[in-house]
């Protein structure tokens, strides 16, 4: 299209379609724009000047404020959800190879089951989940939480690696066994290695649900053990003195940005057909 | 290099289910090259998948070497396999999948790559050692999938259609090379096929299989030459055998079976004459190669004139298709006699040749002793033409 220089290049629809998808663009930007403008303008800037006005003063004080409170929950954010997601996957991949290479009577039924957790709501686990971290003795603990958290995930992250593996031939694990291979050497040695783009969907899904989970985090821990979302909460929440709607805002920045990251970083791994002309027919 | 047999076996994916194996009995010796052959759904990849150990069987015996292996695992068998998909490793290169087998069995480094170069030399495969399955044409994964194979050395060979994702002139190519590794190397293998011809050219004993009973073992000559039943015969040889349904007669004490082209009729006396043969509906089987031109010199053969419907030149025959009673009747013809359609041609058969099948059974008729399925002895010679 583009190579046709002259007339056909611009024309009306295409204007017409970039214009749309331009609106549509700046519309999806303004609240990033508003939140990252506010969170550099002064609390008084905030008070007397519009949403969408420069700041009178750019300064990072919102910034330095909104780290200073939240600092220690971002920690626990971190110490949540990294092991959480990182034993999710892990067992999910396990499940997953399981229930599509090494099918046992009554697995079909296992996995179907399985899949309802996926639409469970938070909600109705709140209860037992509780329940059963107190006679595990981990009411109110960083473990009790992450336990939860991986339990959760599981529907999930199985789903995930089940689904990829059912369209990896068979052959492939037969002809490990024949090379002599065991159960957990053909996992780590030939089905692993092909799993890069699910176990980077997997993480970065998990990251994002466990880092940006609320209900969990507000119930089953407490004080200085709580993760970012629910200190996030707090602070706008407050109801004394004036609100500090710069702080506000670089807080939830704050709260958000690893997601971000994880999006940025892992995103480019969701390579499609890494094993694509290995196996023919 | 290892005997194989399979003694009774039996296999079935659960009580009420269709058994997928029934009685499967044979014997091959050391060297030896058997091919499993038969329409898909017959059970013979289940069979490799058996004599593999990747799928238990549920009655008999399969021994390696007279030892019963039927309850030992796929590693402990010491079998190699090529699978008709290859199931190369995507994510190792060409070297690290020969290699995989010899590492898992603790071979010492020096040795594992003494035989990664022993078998890249075979296989001509050497250039290709470093790169990925992914980067290949598929012949050359093909003969990775072999390499892999060869290089444990191990007792038997399993083939799994290894051929059959190959384009028609690197098949042939491949088979040649197939025959002529095994003239080699003398390892026992097992080979499964749905191409006869593949069941043909490189098999020392052949099983004929279908419904997951062995219709018949034995040689490609007696497979080709003396079918068990009808199956056998319509499964092997192309353009596949004749079959005219008709009634035999006896005439002046001797069985006929009569021919009418249209144009003219045809007795033809039959070699057997066994009891009960006698105005039965029978299927009579002619292979193509066997109706010829009738020459001054055969004097005294059946001949019958007939009209050609269709002629189907293909180098280095012509197919010739004349009308026999019910039944369109295919002439393996000189290319050089290349007769035009609507000429009438006069051929000549050889009553010896002739078989005999049940029109409801489909059982072969008329011979001495009623054919065994198994045929173990080579030397087994039937009495023909009496």
């Amino acid at each position: 299209m583009t190579s046709l220089a002259g007339k056909s290049a611009i024309s009306l629809s295409r204007i017409a379609i970039y214009a749309v998808l331009i609106f549509a663009v700046l519309l999806y930007l303004v609240p990033l724009v508003v939140m990252l403008l506010t969170s550099f303008k002064t609390p008084e800037d905030i008070s007397t000047g519009n949403l969408l006005s420069w700041p009178a003063v750019v300064t990072g004080i919102g910034w330095v404020k909104a780290w200073a409170t939240v600092d220690g929950y971002f920690w626990n954010s971190i110490k949540i959800t990294v092991p959480a997601v990182l034993v999710s996957t892990a067992i999910g991949a396990l499940n997953g190879y399981v229930l599509s290479m090494w099918r046992f009577r009554g697995s079909q039924l296992f996995f179907g089951l399985l899949l309802f957790g996926c639409f469970l709501p938070f909600q109705t686990v709140l209860l037992p989940a509780s329940f059963t971290l107190g006679k595990m003795g981990l009411a109110s603990t960083t473990t009790g939480l992450v336990f939860v958290h991986i339990v959760y995930g599981l529907a999930f992250t199985t789903l995930f690696f089940r689904n990829y593996y059912v369209s990896i031939p068979d052959a492939l694990v037969k002809a490990a066994r024949l090379d002599g291979a065991g159960f957990f050497t053909i996992f780590r040695m030939i089905i692993l290695p092909m799993s890069t783009p699910i176990i980077m969907v997997c993480l970065i899904w998990q990251f994002t649900q466990i880092w940006n989970d609320f209900l969990f985090g507000v119930v089953f821990s407490s004080g200085d053990s709580q993760p970012i979302t629910v200190a996030l909460n707090n602070l706008v929440n407050t109801s004394t003195g004036v609100k500090e709607y710069n702080v506000d805002m670089a807080a939830a920045m704050i709260a958000g940005l690893p997601t971000l990251l994880v999006y940025v970083v892992a995103g480019k791994y969701f390579v499609r057909g890494l094993t694509a002309g290995a196996v023919k027919g | 290099m290892a005997t194989l047999e399979l003694r009774n076996v039996n296999k079935t994916y659960g009580a009420g289910l269709p058994d997928t194996l029934k009685n499967i009995e044979l014997s091959i010796k050391e060297g030896e090259f058997l091919i499993l052959v038969g329409p898909s759904g017959c059970g013979k990849s289940t069979l490799m998948n058996c004599i593999a150990g990747l799928e238990n069987i549920t009655g008999g015996a399969i021994m390696i070497d007279d030892q019963d292996v039927s309850g030992l695992s796929p590693k402990d068998r010491d079998i190699a396999m090529v699978f008709q998909s290859y199931a190369l490793y995507p994510t190792m290169s060409v070297r690290e999948n020969i290699e995989f087998g010899l590492k898992i069995r603790k071979m010492p480094r020096a040795d594992i790559d003494e035989e990664v170069a022993r078998v890249a030399k075979l296989l001509q495969i050497e250039h290709l050692l470093n790169r990925k399955p992914g980067q290949l044409s598929g012949g050359q994964q093909q003969r990775v999938a072999m390499g892999r194979a060869l290089a444990r050395r191990p007792k038997i060979y399993l083939f799994d259609e290894p051929l059959s994702n190959l384009d028609a002139k690197l098949r042939v190519e491949m088979r040649t090379e197939m025959k002529l590794m095994h003239q080699r190397l003398k390892t026992t293998t097992v080979y499964v096929t749905h191409d006869q011809i593949e069941a043909m050219t490189l098999g020392d004993k052949v099983a004929v299989m279908k419904d997951g009973i062995i219709q018949q073992f034995g040689t490609p000559k007696q497979i080709y030459n003396d079918p068990a039943n009808l199956f056998v015969a319509s499964f092997i040889g192309s353009p596949p055998m004749n079959f005219i349904p008709l009634r035999l007669q006896r005439k002046d004490g001797r069985l006929l079976a009569l021919l009418d082209s249209g144009q003219a009729r045809c007795e033809l006396p039959m070699s057997m004459d066994d009891a009960g043969l006698e105005d039965r509906e029978v299927i009579l089987g002619l292979r193509p190669e066997q109706i010829v031109l009738a020459s001054a010199d055969a004097a005294g053969m059946p001949t019958i004139r007939a009209e050609v419907q269709v002629t189907e030149p293909t180098g280095p025959d012509t197919l010739v298709f004349v009308q026999l009673n019910e039944a369109k009747v295919c002439c393996r013809l000189a290319p050089d006699v290349a007769p035009q359609v609507g000429e009438t041609l006069t051929l000549q058969f050889d009553p010896a040749k002739v078989l005999l099948f049940d029109a409801k059974t489909g059982e072969r008729l008329g011979t001495a002793a009623s054919l065994p399925v198994q045929d173990r002895a080579d030397n087994v010679t039937r009495i023909k033409g009496r």
